[in-house]
């Protein structure tokens, strides 16, 4: 592994929920970032923002990481969920809630 | 002109045959974002129904669009808004 990957690869494994994003929790710079900010906020889920803006190393290797070609990418329990349009797909259906649940992770809004 | 936009639409139609495509260029709701440039031809989204996806999680059915696009990625395509079904 390189050192990108290892970065990524530790912090993906180091928290529960982790969302590689443009710009930050409080400052999303980018509409897509901003919808998985605002559904995870809006669940009470506690998670980690990581700002891609800052690093193009990461910005880059992430996309090799998940094989995947854009940024949002959220990561549960180590997990790549996917991007902003599955994120939102997700929660519109319920999923990501329950998905979040059978994970254990905690939310303050119950599935309904 | 939309070039950019006609291929993906191509490309789509070539490889799932589907049901349902739709290619929409959203690129003047991005205006002076980044990744946004004169023309237009940035940001896509892509609604698409496809037995191709039959069987396949969220994640492989978007996978498998972004393959379909793949040396378009980045540039020209800065972003694309995916909505992948299965047939019903």
């Amino acid at each position: 592994m390189n050192p990108v990957h290892e970065m990524i690869d530790s912090e993906v494994k180091g928290n529960d929920v982790l969302l590689f994003m443009k710009g930050t929790p409080a400052f999303p710079q980018c509409g897509f970032s901003g919808q998985v900010v605002q559904i995870l906020d809006y669940l009470g889920v506690p998670y980690k923002g990581v700002n891609v803006l800052e690093n193009m190393e990461i910005r880059e290797g992430v996309k090799a990481y998940s094989s995947w070609p854009t940024i949002p990418q959220l990561y549960v329990k180590g997990e790549f969920i996917g991007g902003c349009d599955i994120v939102r797909e997700m929660f519109q259906a319920g999923e990501l809630q329950e998905m979040l649940t059978e994970k254990g992770i905690e939310t303050s809004k119950q599935s309904a | 002109m939309a070039r950019v936009q006609d291929e993906i639409k191509k490309r789509l139609q070539d490889r799932f045959q589907p049901s349902e495509l739709s290619v929409e260029d959203e690129s003047h709701l991005h205006q002076g974002h980044s990744g946004w440039r004169e023309g237009g031809e940035t940001h896509f989204r892509v609604t698409i129904r496809s037995g191709a996806f039959n069987g396949k999680s969220r994640i492989d059915q978007h996978r498998m669009v972004n393959a379909a696009l793949d040396d378009l990625m980045g540039n020209p395509v800065h972003a694309l808004a995916i909505k992948a079904q299965p047939e019903a």
